[in-house]
């Protein structure tokens, strides 16, 4: 358990509930952003169940989760591993300063290889 | 006045360490009707029940209250003791100040007062038993056996080895079920056909067995021992008592485009078919939607080449009425459809398969008479990846998968995988598991052979996405041991579908009134100790219409069912629970509530001539319940508006006389 940040108010946040996973790892089977990362979706879901986070905290592998929600269709349990890393990272990002992001942020956090949250975002949104 | 004797158990410790037992017994010395009360270490005991017998005769009682444990318990104990002195069985009432009491309070004090308050509702009770008596009812000593598969094959032969008449209706043109269609059964690798087909011939020959094939259930009526079954026997334009199997019909039909389903459509069959060449009974069957001569009147081929005269284009669905005591459930299985499953292709490329296709690509009697190939070019495939737990495990959501494990997939995997490496020994082979769950005899031993000593990779992760592209299909999975995101170039992907029951079971269930859970797998009257009976009285539940199970399963509870049929079936009468529902015909209004709401069936309403007051005579419609089939549950004494409904040895007197009696 970290002082820092609440476990439980991440998971109630994210509205998933990691407790459901059987550890298939169907998640890190199907995320396309998978070697880009330290850790990986079925590694988020555990830390997050044990309430193990400090390391994922520091890690750039929660950003580089697309939000593409491929994890959360495919998943057999309804676990929805991109629901809890997307209330891990809005956690922290908040927490960075009291305050939001600023637009200065930005530009380091970028990875040329991947195709941005906001762009998969969107199409998520508007492709249905 | 009843004249009650009143008996306190101690349950040793169990009820007098938090109950005051003599206490209760001097307490329930001065409620109405109470003669003699007394305790006793154990009232189960052979001398407890005659300290019980002694009372009845030295006090001449009529009614007996036992504080003791729950009636699930002792409660039969106790009436046959009551009995053998002289009462009725169903003057004893038991009051249960054990589970209800003494082992869920702590305080001697609450604990005694409260086994006091059970003690006195039970005399109340007591008070207004009437001796009941159960009915009799004849037993027809027939089994029918629903599904022809192996469950219902050994279940028939298991019956009518103990000199009991069995039919076995199969809605499908031959007996033999899944298991015909397999290759090799696990763990000892012998050929599923070798050790089937002899069984088939056997309930052939059987001289008490007869086989009602391409035929289904149309109605069940009546109850335990006395079922009235309707078959629909559907017209196979063959004449089956002529029809010697010679397949003459079948290799001249000229419409052989049809697909294969004995093959998993996988290849296609003739118009006129035998699904195989061991088929029971080995009779042609002409399928009504691709017969050209059925359709256009045109053709008439395979009449002509009949030697025997078996063809009869106008042959109709007969209906044949029989009697049965007992009937037996084997529906079985089927894999679920893969349909929904886009990331693993199954809809997209002929390569990837499900294993019961495998199956079928690996029989001798197969597509490709036992080669390994690959169904969408006919080459052998260097590079398989097997994917377990496909719709199993699945919490997701009903529509895409299955919450059960399905239990046979980690064997037949290991085993197809063991074959493959045995027989292709140029060819890897991959195996995703979530986990292997191999309980059994020699079946942990199996999978490990098949790691050990032929080589298979079996990684522990699940396949993300299959994706055909040109020849290979590309398969992205994880692989958690080594933390890795792994992809390979697959030449066939084989998907261990999750099984579903049989699409037929939910129907049936609803002619048989036989219960059923959210999966459709019918329920068992107790998980541990009735597995075998449905909680309906005389139905019977074999092999995989009641859960997953391999073949060494199905075949030891297809012989369990037998056992309980035949106990069923070797009684000349059955007595009846006299603890059914009655109704008061002058109260009931025929409102019909209480047949709605009857999950037994056992309530009828018929019209009955009543002379009136006026010396005129009214046909009024009126409730029956027949006491056969009625399993006491009660529900209809709570629906009937009018209080026609009442229920024999829990009457709402007698309920309201116990809530009064605790209230006090």
């Amino acid at each position: 358990m970290t002082n820092k940040y609440s476990v439980e108010e991440i998971i109630k946040r994210s509205g998933a509930n990691p407790l459901k996973c059987m550890k298939c790892g169907k998640c890190s089977a199907t995320c396309p952003a998978y070697d880009e990362m330290e850790y990986h979706p079925h590694q988020f879901v555990s830390m997050i169940a044990d309430g193990d986070i400090e390391a994922l905290v520091k890690s750039d592998s929660i950003y580089r989760c697309l939000s593409c929600f491929a994890c959360v269709e495919r998943c057999p349990r309804g676990v929805e591993p991109a629901k809890l890393i997307e209330a891990l990272k809005l956690e922290v990002i908040r927490k960075k300063g009291q305050n939001y992001l600023t637009p200065n942020d930005i530009p380091n956090m970028l990875n040329e290889d991947l195709p941005q949250q906001a762009i998969v975002s969107a199409f998520r949104k508007y492709t249905k | 006045m009843q004249r009650i004797g009143v008996f306190v158990c101690w349950c040793g410790s169990n009820i007098a360490g938090t109950v005051d037992v003599k206490a209760v017994a001097e307490a329930l010395k001065f409620e109405p009707g109470v003669v003699h009360s007394t305790d006793y270490q154990y009232m189960c005991s052979q001398a407890g029940q005659n300290l019980i017998k002694d009372a009845i005769k030295e006090h001449n009682l009529t009614g007996i209250v036992v504080c003791s444990c729950s009636p699930r318990m002792h409660e039969a104990t106790f009436r046959k003791t009551a009995q053998s002195a002289g009462i009725n069985p169903y003057m004893v009432e038991i009051a249960n100040i054990r589970e209800q009491c003494s082992w869920v309070h702590k305080d001697m004090a609450i604990g005694t007062e409260k086994a006091i308050i059970l003690g006195k509702a039970a005399v109340a009770k007591v008070n207004l038993n009437a001796p009941l008596t159960p009915g009799e009812s004849p037993v027809t000593k027939r089994a029918l056996v629903i599904g022809g598969g192996i469950a219902g094959i050994q279940t028939a032969l298991d019956i009518a080895d103990a000199g009991f008449e069995v039919d076995i209706v199969e809605k499908k043109p031959t007996i033999g079920g899944k298991m015909a269609q397999l290759d090799k059964t696990f763990p000892t690798l012998d050929c599923a056909a070798c050790i089937l087909t002899p069984k088939m011939v056997d309930v052939a020959q059987h001289e008490k067995i007869r086989i009602f094939s391409y035929s289904e259930v149309e109605s069940v009526k009546g109850f335990v021992g006395n079922f009235n079954v309707t078959i629909k026997k559907h017209a196979r334009y063959v004449k089956e008592d002529l029809c010697t199997g010679c397949g003459a019909c079948v290799e001249k039909c000229p419409q052989k485009k049809v697909a294969n389903e004995f093959n998993l459509n996988m290849d296609n069959r003739h118009a006129i078919y035998i699904p195989f060449a061991q088929a029971v009974p080995k009779v042609a069957t002409i399928d009504p939607s691709a017969c050209t001569m059925l359709k256009t009147g045109k053709c008439g081929v395979c009449s002509k080449i009949c030697a025997a005269g078996a063809i009869d284009y106008t042959q109709k669905d007969e209906y044949i009425e029989e009697k049965y005591g007992a009937i037996v459930v084997a529906t079985g299985f089927n894999p679920i459809s893969l349909e929904k499953f886009d990331e693993y292709a199954y809809s997209q490329s002929k390569d990837v398969i499900t294993s019961l296709e495998f199956e079928r690509l690996t029989n001798a009697a197969g597509p490709t008479a036992g080669k390994l190939l690959r169904p969408s070019d006919g080459k052998h495939p260097h590079k398989i990846v097997f994917v377990q737990c496909v719709g199993s495990r699945c919490s997701a959501g009903a529509e895409k998968g299955k919450e059960y494990c399905s239990k046979i997939c980690c064997m037949y995997t290991a085993k197809h995988a063991m074959l493959v490496r045995d027989k292709y020994p140029d060819t890897e082979v991959y195996v995703f598991y979530i986990d292997v769950r191999t309980p059994g005899k020699n079946f942990d031993e199996f999978y490990r052979r098949a790691v050990e000593e032929y080589g298979v990779h079996y990684i522990k992760g699940m396949v993300g996405k299959v994706t055909p592209e040109g020849e290979v299909l590309k398969v992205q999975g994880s692989d958690l041991i080594n933390n890795k995101q792994i992809n390979i170039d697959a030449d066939l992907v084989v998907l261990a579908a999750a099984i579903e029951p049989d699409k037929s079971a939910r129907p049936l269930a609803t002619k048989l009134t036989a219960s059923m859970d959210t999966n459709d797998f019918f329920t068992e009257a107790h998980p541990k100790l009735r597995p075998v009976e449905s909680p309906t009285a005389g139905v019977f539940l074999s092999g995989a219409c009641q859960g997953p199970k391999d073949i060494p399963e199905t075949v030891s509870q297809a012989g369990a069912a037998a056992a309980k049929v035949i106990g069923l079936l070797a009684k000349d009468k059955l007595l009846g629970n006299p603890c059914v529902a009655r109704s008061n015909e002058l109260l009931c209004n025929g409102c019909s509530n209480c047949e709605k709401v009857c999950p037994y069936g056992a309530i009828t309403y018929i019209d009955k001539d009543f002379r009136m007051p006026d010396r005129t005579t009214r046909t009024r419609r009126i409730a029956q319940v027949n006491p056969a089939v009625c399993q006491g549950c009660g529900a209809c004494t709570v629906t009937c508006p009018s209080g026609a409904m009442d229920l024999n040895g829990f009457t709402n007197g007698q309920i309201m006389a116990e809530v009064d009696a605790i209230c006090k």
